[in-house]
């Protein structure tokens, strides 16, 4: 490895891969394998994440939709084949680094503490400033944007502990955007949320892929997901369609999946086409 | 002369206060903190055994030579136990994890143990006096050791700090191990019994000036250097997973947090043995008065355990004066009050 970085083997960091159809992926995942418990949880999963695309992974429970979020982030280090962010294997970037271009929010549950819910935000420029360095004004325009986006900047002073579920969802979710990375992977954003708060995460999410961001969240409300640019789904540890929300194969195998729970209908809303998931009852 | 109010009630209104005003701003709770700190020393040295003097300059022998090391000594204790309950708490994102937990409490009991067996094989052949001196001596390192040995043994068989429930069962084990083969050195030698108790009850009442520097020169190394890794423990508010994708290297920063842990605990149960709640409490009360992160909460759980190791010491000395509590008594009883006090608020609430 060290003898083919030094004759330049290695892509450098920061150059994107481009991919056969002439776009460039930030974070690209080539056959991946993971086992837990004997399972498969994922299972020879591929797929290219773009800069400015904003894409909704969806699937039924313990589909290993976290956890193929989970080695997109590197958090884990797959069983085979690998995850590469801006042409380097993921595992090989410096933590640090790794950190300031690939923010990850995790499922609810695990955040518990008595540090002040700007405190938590500003965890999110440690990966900028440093263990040891000093917060800049950069820093803390980043917090304040971010406690702005998600609506949480009159709690900042409470507890976290003391917050309801939705306002602590949106207090780590600010968390997540303060760090400005250029890939975003989100795992359930819209917990706990109201609908306004569910319209305003998906906003700022799309708002942020237009600035040129690559977008991955785990959503379980499908009519959400169905206004992604593009929607993954799976099944069984495996991608079964990958397509715009427009797409017919897209519907036939998100219906099959599901078992037929919902119908996909189209319905004309704001000047535009869009899709919901009506349920079957 | 006039007898000052009896201390107890000093600190019970201090926990009091702090409970009782959130908008207490950490600045504020620190100042506080430091003139009370800087009142009980003063108090520390009026108080003997025969009452209260503060006839000073008659007294100066005396007052430097037993109750300013003792009264700086409880201070530097309450700080260094104030400091490991504040990491402990933070590393297991546990409010009721104690400095204790990691085995070395077990440690340092088996260390003692096992110099005071050696000790009494060894003691008819000196004279008393030199026996004693080094059998102090001997005490205070063995301790020391043992503390260390039993974090090391802990952190051995978790194999590292990366899994916390894993190192928490970890220190259980070696608890349970430790002390059944102290168990069986006391067996063996019934008279270490004895010395065990009072070497580990908890007590003030032996610190001299080595002790001071021996406990200032841990605070000085430990408390600056967690200073420096408290974002860490901000940081592992939100999950291993969350923190981990920051890009900090938990592992070894758990490591090293570990390590200021043992060093802080190792030193005050050498000095001191085990003095229980201190290291509980104090976090528990600043975190209760103020919203701070985990910088300000190390460096204001320090001072607050030194304020409530201090204020428990003088009232140790002074309650049952000429007779004198054993302050590990003391703190446990208070430290137990306050935990009860705590759960009838849960279940309360």
């Amino acid at each position: 490895m060290r003898v083919a970085s030094l004759v330049g083997a290695v892509p450098a960091p920061n150059v994107p891969t481009r991919l056969a159809d002439g776009s460039v992926a930030v974070l690209g995942a080539r056959d991946l394998v993971l086992c837990l418990g004997g399972r498969r949880v994922v299972d020879g999963l591929s797929l290219d994440l773009r800069p400015g695309e904003w894409t909704a992974v969806v699937g039924p429970n313990g589909a290993g939709k976290s956890t193929l979020l989970q080695l997109l982030a590197g958090l884990r280090a797959p069983d085979a084949g690998q995850v590469q962010l801006a042409g380097r294997p993921l595992l090989d970037w410096p933590p640090r680094q790794r950190a300031q271009q690939l923010a990850w929010l995790s499922q609810q549950g695990e955040a518990e503490g008595d540090i002040a819910a700007r405190d938590v935000v500003r965890l999110g420029r440690l990966p900028r400033h440093g263990l040891l360095g000093l917060p800049e004004a950069a820093d803390e325009a980043a917090v304040d944007a971010a406690m702005a986006e998600t609506e949480c900047s009159s709690w900042a002073a409470s507890r976290l502990n003391d917050l309801s579920g939705g306002e602590r969802q949106r207090v780590l979710l600010a968390r997540a955007l303060a760090v400005d990375a250029g890939v975003l992977l989100l795992d359930e954003p819209t917990t706990h949320l109201d609908a306004p708060h569910q319209r305003a995460v998906l906003r700022s999410l799309a708002a942020r892929a237009q600035a040129g961001a690559a977008v991955a969240v785990v959503l379980h409300d499908l009519t959400l997901a169905l206004a992604a640019d593009r929607v993954l789904l799976m099944q069984a540890g495996r991608l079964v369609a990958d397509g715009a929300p427009g797409d017919p194969a897209l519907h036939t195998a998100l219906v099959a999946v599901f078992d037929a729970a919902f119908s996909i209908e189209a319905v004309s809303a704001q000047g535009r086409r869009r899709w919901v998931a009506v349920p079957t009852l | 002369m006039k007898a000052p109010p009896a201390p107890a009630t000093v600190s019970l209104r201090l926990q009091g206060a702090a409970a009782v005003r959130p908008g207490f701003t950490p600045a504020r709770l620190g100042a506080t903190l430091a003139v009370a700190a800087a009142l009980l020393l003063l108090l520390g040295l009026a108080a003997g055994a025969e009452g209260w003097s503060f006839a000073w300059r008659a007294e100066v022998e005396l007052i430097s030579a037993i109750r300013a090391p003792r009264s700086l000594g409880a201070l530097l204790c309450g700080a260094l136990l104030g400091l490991a309950g504040a990491l402990a708490q933070g590393l297991f994102r546990n409010p009721l994890a104690d400095p204790y937990l990691l085995g070395s409490a077990a440690g340092a009991g088996l260390g003692v143990v096992l110099v005071l067996a050696a000790g009494g094989l060894l003691g008819a052949t000196m004279g008393l006096a030199t026996a004693g001196a080094l059998m102090r001596l001997g005490l205070v390192g063995a301790a020391f050791t043992g503390a260390l040995l039993g974090m090391a043994l802990t952190l051995l068989l978790a194999r590292g700090a990366a899994r916390p429930l894993v190192l928490l069962l970890a220190g259980v084990v070696v608890g349970v191990l430790l002390t059944a083969l102290s168990d069986l050195v006391i067996l063996l030698s019934p008279e270490a019994l004895r010395g065990k108790q009072v070497f580990l009850l908890g007590s003030t009442s032996f610190f001299g000036w080595p002790s001071v520097w021996t406990m200032g020169a841990a605070l000085v190394v430990a408390l600056p250097l967690s200073l420096l890794l408290a974002r860490a423990l901000d940081a592992l508010v939100l999950g291993d997973d969350s923190a981990a994708s920051l890009g900090l290297p938990l592992p070894r920063l758990r490591l090293l947090l570990v390590a200021l842990m043992a060093l802080a605990t190792g030193t005050a149960v050498a000095q001191a043995g085990l003095v229980a709640f201190v290291g509980l409490v104090a976090p528990h009360l600043v975190r209760r008065a103020v919203v701070v992160r985990h910088g300000l909460l190390l460096a204001l759980s320090a001072l607050a355990g030194g304020v409530l190791l201090l204020a428990a010491d003088i009232a140790a000395r002074s309650l049952l004066a000429p007779r004198e509590l054993p302050v590990g008594v003391l703190t446990a009883v208070l430290g137990g009050v306050y935990l009860m006090w705590l759960l009838r608020r849960r279940m309360a609430a």
